[in-house]
């Protein structure tokens, strides 16, 4: 791990949903190839984390800075304010959200066309590589529901690392992992941490974290734990 | 006073008895059910304006006289003009008079009364264009309006072969000549009742002099009532000769010499033959027919299937941009395009097109084709927004997290992602929308498209039958439509493989 420089610094963030404060004067450094976990039990406020840094809740209180880019409270980032936080985050969702009308690889060549401006060819040799590199190489002209829950979020980690981004968020990613699919996963983080990507991971999974994570986080009723 | 009691008691059944008896003897008096269209409006028939639940008119009083003396008790029944002949043939009625022109066809599938009625087609044209069309010849290359199924109709389609004109056939007797007033169509042909009916309504017309045909009204009966025509023949020749039909018509204002002629000839000719009709084509066999109309429908049936493509692009176009405006829209844009869309499924797609077409017409005279298109391009586009706004809304919500975080606007997600799937969603709907649009472009006759439907009407009424002509026209249907479900089953089926 390159401990160092600081890719993600949140500072007494609060979020809120609706009246309810869902995360509440959260403060967290995270360095450069670190692969920290966030753990604590349903409602905690872990995933409630990962949209305020990803950019899909907005920010009651409090900021956070992204490789240089601020958050801060008030409305959710829009155009090039988006664009350029998602050059620096890229999420994985726990029900891995694929584009369920294009296939494996056209998922993940399509943001490197359609927001980064690269040439189709181009984008999507570079996406091919990307699913050989995490295992899926020979499932790239599948559509979604033709792939296993292993190999779509293999698909889901492509399609968020295509683009390039320095932090990696991950929502409860071994929900749908069996734990042989498990212990996999677990080796390609660190193999990306190794690379130099900070990960973050939400999770319910202790055995996963331990087994993963350079760092365990507790969160409880919004707040960090330990 | 016991003695008292029975007498009132013995009286009260007395008189009860009697009352019944009277109100069984008068249900009992047989009726004439007669049919005729009050939408025609007066001379013929109309609602009284003093009393809307009573109708007035020519007709009505010839029905009375004919009732009188069959000793029945007439009995008005509300029916569609263009469908007379096919429900006095089913037996909704004894007897339709309703302004009914006496035809070859008739003559042949109908019971057909003596000719009550002579009248001569005349040309109606604006004030000013007297001078330049007075005959059929003068109006090449310009627009003459008519109505449909009617001897006029007959002799403009002569004419538009011989001389180059363009037939216009209208629903109604009415707005052949607001549309001549407004400078939609450049002359009328209609008998001339309807003509001077006409001209008083609408300043600025005049009526040529001169007479195109000669026609006849006449009552038509179901074929196997030869008896009760009989009767009425009996009724109407005794009528003529006592001068009833002739106060009829006087207190109509539409008497005229050519009555009287007509009259001496009927009540002369004891074989009670009925005078020719000039300009009524001889009977064709259903055969002949067919062949002979068939090209007119290929015709019909390329307007309906050019009118439906267009209308459905404008629909998905109106559909796609309201469908976006209520999801992607903030709540005041929301809230306009929803009131839109419930005032326009909430409306009836008929009074729409009448209010783009005569509705606006004092403002602007669009042409009956683009009125059809926009009219029909309105409504189903508000349909169609309903299809679309679902179709968006059923997109998971997770995958448009999933855009954003890779950093594509709301423009791209919904071109790039959500709407392809939306599209996907949307098209068994669609494909259905298409189908029901089609059907419903029948509507457009009334704004005098002539279209498939309507073609079939004309060629129904000329050969007096709507047995073949419905044939072919369902059969044209659904060589348009099938092939239109089967595209839309083979897209789903790639969509899924792919």
């Amino acid at each position: 791990m390159a401990a160092g420089v600081t890719v993600l610094a949140i500072r007494d963030l609060e979020v809120r949903r609706g009246a309810r404060h869902v995360v509440r004067g959260m403060s967290l450094d995270v360095a450069r190839g670190e692969l920290l976990a966030v753990m604590g039990a349903s409602g905690a406020g872990k995933t409630s984390v990962l949209r305020a840094v990803a950019g899909l809740d907005p920010i009651a209180a409090g900021t956070v800075a992204v490789d240089g880019l601020h958050l801060s409270a008030g409305p959710l980032p829009r155009g090039e304010a988006l664009r350029a936080l998602h050059q620096r985050v890229g999420m994985v969702f726990q029900f891995h959200h694929l584009f369920e009308h294009l296939t494996a690889v056209h998922n993940v060549w399509l943001a490197l066309v359609h927001v980064q401006r690269q040439p189709q060819p181009e984008a999507e040799r570079k996406a091919r590589e990307l699913l050989q590199h995490l295992g899926v190489g020979a499932r790239a002209d599948a559509v979604p529901r033709e792939l296993s829950g292993g190999e779509a979020q293999r698909v889901a980690i492509a399609r968020a690392l295509a683009v390039g981004p320095p932090l990696l968020l991950m929502d409860e990613p071994t929900a749908s992992l069996d734990p042989a699919r498990r212990g996999e996963l677990a080796a390609t983080l660190k193999q990306l941490a190794s690379e130099g990507r900070t990960i973050v991971v939400a999770t319910h999974d202790e055995e996963f974290a331990r087994a993963c994570a350079h760092r365990v986080l507790i969160m409880d009723e919004g707040r960090v734990a330990r | 006073m016991a003695h008292q009691w029975r007498s009132r008691i013995v009286s009260i059944v007395c008189v009860a008895v009697a009352a019944c008896l009277a109100v069984n003897t008068a249900a009992q008096t047989p009726e004439l059910r007669w049919g005729g269209d009050a939408e025609g409006g007066a001379p013929f028939v109309e609602a009284d304006p003093s009393d809307p639940t009573r109708v007035v008119g020519f007709e009505v009083d010839i029905a009375q006289m004919l009732a009188e003396g069959l000793g029945r008790t007439p009995r008005f029944i509300q029916t569609g003009f263009t469908t007379i002949d096919a429900s006095v043939a089913r037996g909704d009625f004894d007897i339709g008079l309703s302004g009914i022109e006496d035809s070859f066809a008739r003559r042949t599938r109908l019971a057909v009364t003596l000719p009550y009625y002579r009248f001569r087609e005349i040309l109606t044209v604006r004030a000013v264009d007297a001078p330049l069309y007075r005959t059929l010849a003068d109006l090449r290359g310009r627009r003459v309006a008519t109505l449909a199924s009617t001897l006029a109709f007959d002799l403009l389609t002569a004419g538009e072969k011989e001389h180059g004109l363009v037939v216009v056939p209208y629903e109604d007797d009415v707005h052949p000549y607001t549309d001549l007033a407004v400078g939609r169509v450049d002359a009328v042909l209609l008998d001339q009742v309807l003509a001077e009916r006409g001209v008083q309504r609408n300043p600025g017309l005049t009526n040529q002099p001169t007479s195109m045909g000669v026609g006849y009204y006449v009552g038509i009966l179901a074929p196997e009532n030869v008896a009760l025509r009989n009767a009425i023949d009996a009724i109407l020749k005794q009528a003529m000769r006592d001068g009833r039909l002739e106060a009829i018509f006087r207190r109509w204002k539409m008497w005229n010499d050519d009555q009287a002629s007509l009259y001496a000839r009927v009540t002369a000719d004891e074989s009670g033959s009925v005078p020719p009709t000039a300009g009524i084509a001889a009977q064709l066999s259903v055969w002949d027919a067919t062949t002979r109309y068939f090209p007119s429908l290929l015709t019909a049936a390329v307007i309906t299937l050019v009118l439906s493509v267009l209308s459905m692009a404008l629909a998905i176009l109106i559909g796609v941009l309201i469908a976006s405006g209520r999801v992607y829209g903030p709540a005041p844009v929301r809230a306009v395009l929803t009131a839109w869309v419930e005032l326009i499924r909430g409306t009836p797609l008929l009074l729409q097109l009448f209010v783009i077409y005569y509705g606006l017409a004092t403002v602007v005279q669009l042409p009956a084709f683009l009125a059809a298109l926009i009219g029909l391009g309105l409504n189903y586009g508000a349909y169609e927004s309903e299809i679309y706004r679902s179709a968006l809304e059923a997109v998971p919500a997770g995958q448009l997290d999933a855009a954003r975080t890779l950093g594509f606007s709301d423009r791209q997600t919904l071109i790039l992602i959500r709407g392809p799937q939306a599209l996907r969603l949307a098209l068994a709907p669609m494909t259905n929308d298409f189908v029901a649009l089609l059907k419903d472009s029948s509507l457009v006759s009334l704004i005098t498209v002539v279209e498939l439907t309507k073609q079939t009407t004309i060629f129904a009424s000329n050969i007096g039958s709507w047995f073949v002509p419905g044939l072919v026209c369902a059969a044209l249907y659904l060589v348009l439509s099938l092939p239109v479900s089967h595209l839309a089953r083979r897209l789903e089926r790639t969509w899924r493989r792919a």
